[in-house]
């Protein structure tokens, strides 16, 4: 696989199809923690690992597990399962060995399990047909997408808090036109093209 | 018993805790799949038929499953519908199946699913938590209804494929664009918080 090949890749799932704005992967999460700069940074940090993760493994399982033995249907089931005990172990290893960033990601690393962008880039990968390396390429790049949207909203959210706006807009609905916005400032990225 | 509470649970899952306008829960689906009538339509039913499904297999098996592994093994039943809902799709109705694509296998992770089979069909008899898998999938299915309806119009001219708009009007391609969809939900999510608000008013000046 060429070099290039690989930066397209990464360049298109970072920002021309951001997993969030453009896809639509991982809202929950991208709703639910973006009120502060910090633990946003968390939530981003602890995605792209599992991400990455998820990607290697859930393409290991499929390559060497379900191809050969014609289970393929299994896909769905096998890959939850993948991810949950994946998080589980990200979560003891990271108890045990690095203390400090276990603290740090806290409650967001068991939230991981259902964040519909990690089963997504699995089932992506596995619908694209890509390589291990792609595979790999393409986890790391989607989870350093979701950080960067998510860094950028939380901290257009810290601003939204002191603003002034409709009665009925309080809240949610606020949260989400300006993400409106911000999606439509991505869609400047949609030209972009590599090579 | 649970037949004379149905109608209430009706209501409950489709106006006062409509899972995607009220209690916010599953947006990914809501917002992506929703850019034309036939896609939400098919996604609601998609996810109710699982909701359904799994909120009577979980409450059937609610007293052997120890509590410590509940959620893993509330994740694997569903799992298991979801894979049967999307290779009967994939059958019978291919082109819904492929415009659907990735967010088919995710209902797994939508979190209405889960969140019922925890807060409802863990605690109750199998009956009545199907009622309530189908109410609440009623639910999704109404609000990605009405999302879908307002964007296929604005943004397409349409609705489920017939022209409503005459061509003189230029549709809006953002409201169909992923922008669109944010834009359209916190519209809508506003509209439901006024429309609360303005109810729960006139009830308190009844009540004086």
């Amino acid at each position: 696989m060429s070099f290039t090949g690989l930066v397209s890749i990464a360049l298109g799932a970072i920002l021309i199809e951001n997993f969030i704005l453009v896809k639509f992967l991982g809202i929950c999460p991208f709703l639910g923690v973006s009120k502060k700069m910090d633990t946003a940074a968390g939530m981003g940090l602890a995605v792209t690992f599992v991400m990455a993760l998820a990607s290697v493994f859930t393409w290991l399982v499929n390559h060497y597990l379900l191809v050969p033995l014609n289970l393929q249907y299994m896909q769905t089931l096998a890959y939850i399962l993948v991810i949950a005990s994946l998080v589980q172990f990200v979560e003891m290893f990271l108890q045990k060995s690095v203390p400090g960033l276990y603290r740090a990601l806290g409650i967001y690393l068991p939230l991981i399990t259902t964040n519909c962008a990690v089963l997504g880039v699995a089932v992506l990968n596995t619908t694209k047909g890509y390589n291990l390396l792609e595979s790999l390429v393409y986890g790391i790049s989607g989870g350093i997408g979701f950080l960067v949207a998510i860094l950028l909203f939380s901290s257009i959210r810290e601003r939204l808090e002191f603003s002034d706006h409709p009665k009925a807009f309080e809240g949610f609905p606020i949260t989400l036109v300006s993400a409106g916005l911000l999606a439509m400032a991505f869609m400047g990225f949609s030209g972009l093209k590599i090579w | 018993m649970s037949k004379s509470r149905f109608p209430g649970q009706l209501k409950n899952g489709i106006i006062t805790e409509n899972p995607s306008l009220v209690l916010l829960l599953g947006m990914c689906p809501t917002m992506a799949v929703s850019t034309s009538l036939k896609n939400g339509l098919g996604m609601g039913f998609a996810a109710t038929a699982v909701l359904i499904c799994s909120n009577f297999v979980v409450s059937l098996v609610r007293k052997v499953i120890p509590s410590k592994i509940r959620i893993a093994s509330f994740v694997v039943i569903i799992a298991g519908f979801v894979s049967m809902v999307q290779m009967l799709l994939e059958a019978f109705i291919p082109v819904l199946s492929e415009a659907l694509g990735v967010f088919l296998p995710l209902i797994v992770v939508n979190c209405i699913i889960l969140g019922r089979a925890e807060a409802f069909a863990s605690k109750n008899p199998p009956l009545s938590s199907a009622g309530d898998g189908l109410s609440m999938g009623l639910g999704f299915t109404c609000s990605l209804c009405a999302m879908s309806i307002v964007r296929e119009l604005l943004g397409n001219g349409t609705i489920w494929d017939f022209r409503l708009i005459p061509p003189v009007y230029e549709p809006a391609m953002i409201i169909i664009m992923p922008a669109g969809g944010f834009l359209t939900l916190g519209c809508l999510i506003a509209l439901v918080q006024h429309l609360r608000r303005k109810s729960a008013a006139g009830k308190e000046a009844r009540g004086k």
